[in-house]
């Protein structure tokens, strides 16, 4: 347990030190993946559309004056608005965004879980499971079971 | 307890349902006011230009298209990295300068432009007339913007006139429908 425990503080503690890394020292070919080319709705990585290009003779020029990753972002998002972004930032009304994709699924677990209750409940509530019979053979219907009964009870008699 | 929720829940999804259809609804139809707008002028009707207030390039005030009723004005959409727009610049500037004394506006709309492009621009050009600056492209859309540059002629009382030009434009052009802008 506490062996897990102290794996999971490391990894935690890996992603945050690049996540870090990634703020601080952005890359070109980072950013063209979370920026999007205002005019050919596309990620920026894959437009060759003209201001595709200036973007990222800007990004490139800013990167190299040592600006961090949510300051050319926010240079970006001053010329062009939040489409610029490829995911909306995770604030205001930009948030529901975030946050209804994650409560859709909730709420479909929820449904399907609640759905499978009943089902597996209604099954409950038929016939009793049918017992395997020995010989290999599948097992009886209830109904010719029930027969056999009363014809083997009868030659009982 | 069971069916109250179940109604709640039906309930809440017919919410979301008319939310998203009522979404759609409003795009499409910002969408068509442009469109609208593009088939009425080639029709030779006169359609109010439709308003906004956009920040100017230098973000040192906002500037209204209403701010100019009662003059006539020329609308030019346009961003740094359009080649044609470097040619229609200087005739701009011209047309500012001979027709303001008769009450001509030239506004430049600059677009899906970085704001440090579009002011090396301005400067390059000598350009003195009004530019905003147009952040999130609303502006761009709500005129049908289909490729830069756009050129829009509106007269005195608020209302487009003469061509809607898509592309380059001519000298001839620019000056033929200044002129029904300015005299109608």
């Amino acid at each position: 347990m506490i062996r897990a425990l102290i794996l999971a503080c490391a990894v935690a503690l890996a992603a945050a030190g690049a996540a870090w890394a990634s703020e601080e020292r952005p890359t070109l070919a980072e950013l063209e993946q979370e920026l999007w080319c205002p005019t050919c709705n596309a990620p920026l990585a894959l437009s060759n559309a003209p201001v595709a290009d200036r973007i990222r003779a800007f990004v490139r020029q800013r990167i190299a004056a040592g600006d961090t990753k949510s300051e050319i972002k926010a240079k970006l998002v001053d010329s062009f608005g939040e489409d610029v972004l490829a995911s909306p930032p995770r604030e205001g009304f930009n948030l529901l965004a975030w946050v209804l994709p994650l409560a859709g699924g909730v709420a479909a677990a929820a449904v399907l879980g609640v759905a499978a209750r009943r089902w597996s409940r209604g099954r409950s509530g038929e016939d009793p499971p049918l017992e395997a019979s020995t010989n290999g053979r599948g097992p009886l219907d209830p109904d010719v079971e029930r027969r056999l009964d009363e014809e083997l009870a009868r030659f009982d008699a | 307890m069971a069916r109250r929720v179940k109604l709640i829940l039906q309930a809440a999804a017919v919410m979301v349902v008319a939310l998203l259809v009522v979404l759609l609804g409003w795009q499409v139809a910002r969408q068509e006011e442009g469109r609208g707008l593009d088939d009425a002028v080639a029709a030779g009707k006169r359609p109010p230009a439709p308003d906004f207030t956009l920040e100017s390039l230098d973000g040192d005030e906002t500037i209204s298209l209403s701010d100019y009723r009662g003059r006539a004005v020329v609308l030019n959409f346009w961003a740094s990295w359009c080649q044609p727009c470097k040619k229609e610049a200087p005739l701009l500037q011209l047309a500012w300068e001979r027709y303001r004394g008769e009450g001509l506006v030239v506004l430049g709309v600059d677009a899906q432009d970085l704001k440090s492009d579009a002011r090396r621009f301005v400067e390059r050009y000598g350009l003195t007339y009004p530019i905003v600056h147009d952040r999130n492209g609303v502006t761009l859309g709500r005129f049908g913007y289909s490729a830069f540059p756009e050129t829009w002629f509106v007269d005195r009382q608020g209302r487009l006139v003469g061509e809607h030009v898509v592309g380059e434009f001519t000298e001839e052009q620019l000056v033929r429908n200044i002129r029904l802008a300015l005299d109608s």
